[in-house]
């Protein structure tokens, strides 16, 4: 089963492009955005050199990218953009409208903060803010799993089961400016395994038809729950076509969860993301204490696999989110999610939140291991934590307090 | 193959096939309705190319004698033109025809029962 092909270093972004190119998008359409913009540069450059055969077309903004791949999945060809962002923020409108209108476009999202204030490094309130409009969501925790996951995106998006937009997070300037050893998806298994793009429906001058119609409040609450019955049945489509990548490719790039560690720990960390790879360096060091501390990654965050994370739960005595964002006014986004599996099912685990690296600042190991050293001691649940945040930069927030 | 569509039931991602409106009707979104006076009209058709909806059309069958008012011309004949009317299926009571119509024959009234 395992084949080992050839290994390059390669940056992320860069791998990203060329592992897309290897899916064979017809159409490409992308606007440069900090740091997602070496993907889209490089695929330019490998439709430019004639590398790829597809249109790559240069748009004004990211509501016009969206738009382009939105059309050209409407008119039966499989097509690709990526983003960032403000420029995910842009391109809100659209998905919503490709998720409705049940098209296979395959995107990345560089996670980056969103303004303001302004910042360019990774957390992942970007991708966590569009979670609801039925786009899959699935996250990557190095640059060769950000390349695997793109033909796996491909896939399931496609599945005629499924028809829906996927979104590939990769953290921005974590994964995307990141030189690692790679192993590009392999073009004739990438053709094998994904085969010719064919629409359900399509724009046809032969045989008119009209996209995401109007519809009264007689039919639109059916139409709408067509998606999320779509979005859930993905679960077992992205469980069933990670398998088939795993046996045709060699490598375990999909699923829902990665639990790390964790089947006989006391103590469990949830994170998505590259910040699993401290999170993992952190709980080995753990372990050769003598802790019981696993690791829960998510890798499929919408559709929100509630049936693996209570299978990984169950057992823990504790559970600390490691969160890249979070619902001003709110909380946690992964949190409240974590709690209601747990609750669903009777389970009364403590469940305290960390928001940790928002607007890239890192979180070191010393760090985790300070999250693991206060959970595991039983401290009292946090709903949603800060995590050392810097109080003394803060102005008086209530004059005259 | 794309799976057959049908005006009954959605399909996956809400598409249609032309003539969908035939079956989904809009009148009802309307509160005020134009009353065609049939008196005035010279037959410009200014309200059927302004209706958004294309729901002004004219109906051959039913004619009103058009009486010119200029007195110095008495020979002028007495001209028949066919009525307008609209397809309350579908009017949406917005009332461009009645705000272009040049001898203001189309009057718009609240749309009671």
């Amino acid at each position: 089963m395992a084949r080992q092909g050839k290994q390059e270093i390669l940056e992320g972004a860069t791998a990203v492009a060329h592992a897309v190119a290897r899916c064979r998008p017809e159409v490409v359409a992308a606007y440069p955005i900090t740091p997602q913009t070496h993907i889209s540069e490089e695929l330019s450059t490998i439709v430019a050199d004639g590398e790829l055969d597809a249109e790559f077309v240069k748009v004004e903004s990211e509501f016009g990218a969206a738009s382009v791949v939105l059309g050209a999945s409407a008119a039966g060809v499989r097509a690709y953009t990526a983003t960032s962002s403000q420029g995910l923020m842009l391109m809100a409108e659209v998905l919503w409208n490709m998720a409705g209108m049940r098209l296979p476009v395959v995107l990345a999202c560089a996670n980056r903060s969103v303004s303001a204030p302004l910042s360019i490094w990774c957390d992942h309130q970007d991708a966590e803010s569009i979670r609801d409009c039925g786009v899959i969501q699935i996250y990557a925790e190095d640059a060769q799993e950000a390349c695997d996951q793109h033909v796996i995106a491909f896939k399931v998006a496609e599945d005629r089961r499924v028809l829906l937009p996927v979104m590939v997070n990769l953290d921005g300037f974590l994964l995307t400016h990141v030189f690692e050893p790679v192993e590009l998806p392999d073009q004739a298994i990438t053709d094998k395994f994904l085969g010719k793009y064919e629409a359900a429906f399509k724009l046809d001058i032969d045989n008119p038809m009209s996209f995401g119609c109007f519809t009264e409040p007689d039919k639109c609450m059916e139409g709408r729950w067509m998606i999320h019955d779509a979005a859930l049945r993905s679960l077992g489509v992205i469980e069933e076509v990670s398998a088939n990548f795993l046996k045709a490719f060699g490598r375990n790039a999909g699923g829902h969860l990665e639990e790390y560690k964790s089947k006989d720990a006391d103590t469990i960390l949830i994170a998505k993301g590259s910040i699993c790879g401290t999170i993992k360096d952190v709980i080995d060091q753990a372990r050769d204490k003598g802790r019981k501390v696993g690791l829960v990654r998510i890798k499929t965050f919408r559709p929100f696999p509630r049936a693996a994370l209570l299978a990984a739960l169950r057992g823990a005595k504790q559970i600390a989110v490691i969160e890249k964002g979070g619902s001003f006014g709110a909380g946690g986004v992964v949190t409240p999610e974590v709690k209601e599996v747990l609750y669903d099912a009777g389970l009364h685990i403590p469940v305290s939140g960390f928001c940790v690296q928002i607007g890239g600042r890192e979180v070191p190991a010393d760090g985790i291991a300070e999250i693991i050293e206060r959970v595991s001691k039983g401290e009292k649940q946090t709903a949603y934590e800060w995590f050392r945040l810097k109080k003394e930069l803060l102005p008086d927030l209530v004059p005259n307090d | 193959m794309s799976p057959k569509l049908s005006m009954d039931k959605l399909s996956v991602g809400c598409v249609a096939m032309p003539g969908g409106s035939l079956v989904y009707k809009t009148g009802a979104w309307r509160s005020m309705r134009p009353v065609f006076k049939h008196a005035a009209c010279i037959g410009c058709r200014a309200c059927e190319l302004v209706c958004p909806e294309g729901c002004v059309f004219e109906n051959p069958q039913e004619k009103h004698v058009l009486v010119s008012s200029k007195e110095k011309s008495p020979g002028e004949k007495k001209r028949e033109i066919a009525n307008r009317d609209f397809d309350p299926d579908y009017c949406k009571g917005c009332g461009m025809c009645a705000n272009e119509c040049p001898v203001k024959d189309i009057d718009m009234v609240p749309e009671v029962k």
